[in-house]
């Protein structure tokens, strides 16, 4: 981070020395960042200007960034996101003809509301092209401050920026400024961001690693209404023409406290039967990685309190609980789309959720009541969504029915796939051969994800299977092996075969090496086959949920206040869905025949007794 | 227009075929030497041996060898060609419905039904390019490509899954077991995957398939493929299980099968593959369907209620037909469906009849006839029973191989006659 910050004001002092109307302001606003990488052989080494040129730059600094001071040369201006009045009045003399610079809205937490903004005065295309070469922008819009803003990364090519330049030098005309800071649609503006994550709380703020600030290009997002970005979230980046007569405004987020995506190196897969394997290194956006935590979270906390209704004897019969693969079921789901398809086996909560269904449904399923997702009628193992089609009890029987989906999305000449899971136990039947053999025959688009939780009930991998290398399993199906306990693996991993897939070349099969902390089922306390000791050390080294965290708070992704808060919202969520499961009321008896066949008169069915007539409909 | 069968043209407009109408020709004319005086020239023609070597290979057909088929074919002796009247009318070849086999007959619905529905395919093992195993499929692939005829390696279990995959995500597979005694490799598929996911979804999840195949005992080959699974299936609920007897019933029920929402069972039997039956003009139109859940009077009666399904119902109608000379009238019902069971109309035919007996080809524990016994003694006619209902099935036994033991294994036509003589206390 420091090195970043370096290397932008050595790159804003290079471009100091002129001063010109087409000033560029660098807003690096919170979370979005454009890879800006112009110049096709930038400097090795940016030269640091020898004395800060003042008049064109200013510096603001308000008291929490004052901590930045030996970090941020004066070069940076760093703007509050209460503008004040000095600041605008400056803004209004240099670029009068310009918006409101923009921004923010109420700081993340209370000691991460100040940010640097940055405003370069670039007087030339090449000045421009040199400083950016040296720094990492992104043309973004700004954010709205409770931190959930969609992060947009934007590359700008040489082009763009020349007709930036152009634009912004030919527009002289002056436009009114809105002194509320943020209120005012800066429509033809462009927001380029330089990558100076604001490090406004130094506890928040453990210094990045280069490795983890890599260039990225793409999606270009322009402009947006500061007030419209809050809604916008979750939206991936939407490309917007550049509007006539916008110019750059290249800024620190005045709140950007956080970095709004970050490269992160990743295990890399083990292949068969490939050439080439899935990228080692991910791209993880503030968004993203907020959005998986929380998931993740309430899968996690969705399945402890499932345990806990079980030993209340609310809930019944079987139930599999998936603490410990989170990882593997918002990773895969990350990889695809919602259109492609779905099935898995006997440990379907943690997917039904992925795949659509609500926390309350699925809780309510599990307690058997009226609300469920599946009425009460199929529990634990069979909840179906829209493109999920179940939940299956019968271990292994999922993979050829998820191969006939793959028949029928190939049938059908949709680009779509099947997901088809399932675990090492479900590996060794036979069926799974069988499915192998007619997939590949048919070159259907089937992703076969084999989740190898290392036991199928109590017997280990090593005691059911002469080879555990299940990725090699299809024999003439390429295969992965990729670590399942990382989201970031399984998302890379999924993407690349479903990439495979989509492209004709037939099934392949990912084996993911996850862990369940739980038993097999609730009747197993998982402790005769494998130590305590082993639940510990995986849960200590490598528990999905903790490795997402530490990277997103290692690399100031996220507060530990805000991963605290998604906490807060979880537990409160998965409470009220508790809540609901055990209070809403059992099916209603009538509802006991329904749903025998579908779409079909009225039947009548047979009773316990003779004189026990009762009606199905569909 | 090109779509339409030489058979229904003749049909609709009643004309004979072609073949018959010579065939007619040929015998008046035959009639008419035969009726000359003796010493005819062209009657002596019929007999004479020519002198001389005969050449080697074939003998050549000759007219009397064409007119002995003739009369073969048409139920008549040379004896009855003296009186003319007679055997201008014995030999008049009339419009005659369609006879179709049963094999053609499913051909037919298949064909029709992937015709109609882009949806519909057809999977299993040897059903593409081998024409089917027993040619049920043929001309299938020519038609309609590799896309929707396709054949599958041997492996039950997973293309019966892939299957019924394919139908919960939109498709109407026709899923071919060979023979229905390789759906028990097969059957978690059929019963766990198919029947129950309706159900289990709460009717989110619907699986439109129908698996099909030829049911029962076969002849010569022994435990291992002979056998029925009205039963097993028939026990499942969200299954429906067809039966059909003949060409019509067929053609029906296979095709109601593939047009309904739900997993139909469609278990058709070997033996009647090559018997051919009449086939109304009703029963060729491309909409006739038979609905599912309803059994047919086959032949009406007022003595015994005869209930079979399947092959059994041509024994029964046999057993009928003999019976009927002795002055007993059975009333011979087709069960067509065996899930849902047509109870009604059994109830109500014993109501008119007072005695019950039901003739199956399966195994008599746990049966279709130890469930229509039980469902008659639950229901309202088991008041009008004036004795008890007796099973005739199979023997309790695996299929054996020597024809004797085979032909002892499975209902006759004498085991009918026999047990309704015993019902009726004769």
């Amino acid at each position: 981070m420091r090195k970043m910050l370096s290397l932008i004001s050595s790159a804003l002092r290079l471009s100091a020395g002129r001063t010109s109307l087409a000033v560029q302001r660098l807003l690096a606003a919170q979370g979005e960042y454009v890879d800006m990488t112009l110049d096709p052989d930038p400097p090795q080494h940016p030269k640091i200007h020898p004395t800060p040129v003042s008049g064109t730059h200013r510096v603001k600094r308000d008291p929490p960034s004052e901590t930045l001071a030996p970090l941020v040369p004066v070069d940076l201006i760093s703007v509050n996101e209460a503008v004040e009045p000095d600041w605008t009045e400056t803004l209004r003399s240099e670029r009068s003809h310009r918006d409101k610079p923009v921004v923010t809205g109420p700081p993340a937490n209370g000691s991460a509301s100040v940010g640097p903004e940055v405003i370069l005065d670039v007087s030339t295309k090449d000045e421009m092209l040199t400083a950016l070469a040296n720094t990492e922008l992104l043309i973004s819009h700004p954010l709205d401050g409770a931190g959930d803003a969609v992060v947009q990364q934007a590359a700008v090519s040489e082009s763009a920026i020349t007709e930036l330049l152009v634009s912004s030098a030919a527009l002289e005309a002056p436009s009114p400024v809105d002194g509320a800071a943020g209120q005012k649609a800066p429509d033809r503006t462009v927001w380029a961001t330089a990558q100076t994550p604001a490090l406004p709380s130094a506890e928040l703020t453990p210094p990045l690693t280069p490795s983890s600030m890599v260039r990225r290009s793409r999606n270009v997002d322009l402009t947006r209404h500061p007030e419209s970005v809050h809604s916008q979230a979750g939206h991936a980046a939407i490309p917007e023409p550049q509007p006539a007569g916008s110019r750059v405004v290249v800024s620190a987020r005045t709140y950007a406290d956080f970095t709004p995506q970050a490269t992160f190196d990743i295990k890399k897969c083990d292949l068969h039967k490939l050439e080439e394997g899935p990228p080692v290194q991910a791209v993880l956006t503030r968004e993203e990685g907020l959005q998986y935590y929380r998931t993740m979270q309430i899968m996690r906390r969705m399945e402890l309190k499932a345990d806990q209704l079980y030993k209340q004897k609310i809930i019944r019969g079987f139930c599999h609980l998936y603490d410990g693969q989170e990882a593997c079921a918002v990773g895969i789901e990350a990889g695809i789309n919602l259109t492609d398809h779905l099935i898995t086996a006997y440990r379907a909560h943690g997917y039904t959720l992925t795949r659509g269904g609500t926390v309350r449904e699925i809780m309510a399923e599990l307690t058997g009541r009226r609300g469920g997702i599946a009425k009460g009628k199929g529990g634990s193992m069979h909840m179906y969504a829209k493109n999920f089609y179940g939940g299956n009890g019968i271990v292994g029987a999922q993979v050829p029915l998820g191969a006939g989906v793959a028949l029928a999305c190939k049938y059908q000449g949709k680009n779509e796939l099947c997901v088809c899971l399932y675990g090492d136990g479900a590996a060794n039947q036979g069926q799974i051969f069988e499915t192998y053999n007619m997939a590949s025959l048919w070159k259907l688009p089937c992703i076969f994800i084999c989740e190898n939780n290392r036991y199928g009930m109590g017997t280990s991998v090593e005691r059911a299977a002469a080879s555990t290398d299940y990725y090699k399993r299809g024999d003439f199906i390429p295969g992965l092996r990729v670590d399942g306990m990382d989201i970031l693996c399984v998302r890379e991993a999924t993407k690349f075969a479903a990439d495979h897939c989509r492209s004709g070349k037939g099934p392949i099969i990912m084996e993911l090496q996850t862990y369940r902390y739980h038993g097999h089922s609730m009747s197993d306390p998982g402790i005769s086959y494998r130590t305590r000791e082993e639940i510990q050390e995986v849960r200590s080294k490598s528990d999905p949920i903790s490795m997402l965290k530490d990277r997103m708070l290692n690399n100031n992704m996220a507060s530990v206040e805000e991963l605290k808060e998604i906490d807060v919202e979880v537990r409160k969520e998965i409470e009220d869905a508790a809540q609901f499961a055990t209070t809403d009321p059992e099916p209603p008896l009538e509802d006991l025949c329904n749903h025998i066949f579908h779409n079909e008169p009225p039947l009548e069915v047979r009773g316990t007794n003779p004189w026990v007539k009762l009606k199905s409909v569909s | 227009m090109d779509k339409i069968r030489n058979e229904q043209i003749r049909g609709t407009v009643k004309v004979e075929q072609f073949g018959d109408k010579a065939r007619e020709a040929r015998l008046r004319w035959f009639g008419r030497v035969l009726r000359r005086n003796r010493g005819y020239i062209g009657q002596r023609m019929l007999e004479m041996e020519l002198p001389g070597r005969r050449r080697r290979g074939r003998p050549q057909r000759r007219f009397m060898d064409v007119v002995k088929v003739d009369m073969e074919m048409v139920g008549v002796k040379v004896e009855e060609a003296v009186d003319r009247a007679r055997w201008r009318q014995m030999i008049h070849c009339d419009f005659q419905l369609l006879q179709v086999t049963v094999r053609d007959a499913l051909n037919q619905a298949m064909d029709e039904e992937l015709e109609r529905d882009e949806r519909v395919f057809l999977l299993g093992e040897e059903v593409a390019q081998y024409d089917g195993a027993y040619k049920v499929s043929r001309g299938l692939w020519k038609k309609y490509g590799d896309k929707r005829i396709i054949d599958t390696p041997i492996s039950e279990m997973g293309f019966a899954g892939i299957a019924v995959g394919a139908a919960m995500a939109g498709l109407r597979p026709i899923c071919e077991f060979m023979t229905f005694n390789f759906s028990m490799q097969a059957i978690d598929q059929v019963i766990n995957s198919a029947a129950k996911t309706c159900y289990m979804s709460a009717g989110l999840q619907a699986v439109p398939i129908v698996f099909r195949g030829p049911n029962g005992a076969s002849a010569g080959v022994a435990a291992q493929h002979s056998q029925c699974f009205a039963a097993w299936y028939g026990h499942c609920p969200g299954l429906k299980v067809v039966s059909p007897w003949n060409s019509e019933d067929a053609r029906g029920l296979l095709k109601s099968a593939i047009r309904d929402d739900n997993p139909v069972v469609v278990l058709e039997n070997e033996l009647m593959y090559g018997v051919a039956f009449e086939v109304s003009e009703q029963g060729l139109s491309k909409d006739f369907t038979i609905p599912i859940g309803k059994a047919k009077v086959e032949r009406p009666g007022n003595h015994v209620t005869l209930v079979s399904h399947s092959r059994m119902v041509g024994h029964c109608l046999d057993a009928a037909a003999v019976l009927a000379k002795e002055g007993i009238e059975c009333e011979v019902i087709n069960l067509r469906t065996i899930r849902p069971l047509d109870v009604e109309t059994i109830e109500a035919s014993v109501v008119k009849t007072n005695h019950l007996i039901t003739v199956e080809g399966g195994w008599p524990q746990f049966g279709v006839g130890a469930e229509i016994c039980a469902r008659i003694m639950e229901g309202p006619a088991f008041n009008y029973l004036d004795a008890p209902v007796i099973r005739v099935t199979g023997v309790d036994i695996p299929m054996p191989y020597a024809k004797i033991l085979e032909d002892n294994s499975t209902p006759q036509i004498k085991d009918i006659i026999f047990s309704v003589k015993k019902t009726l206390n004769m």
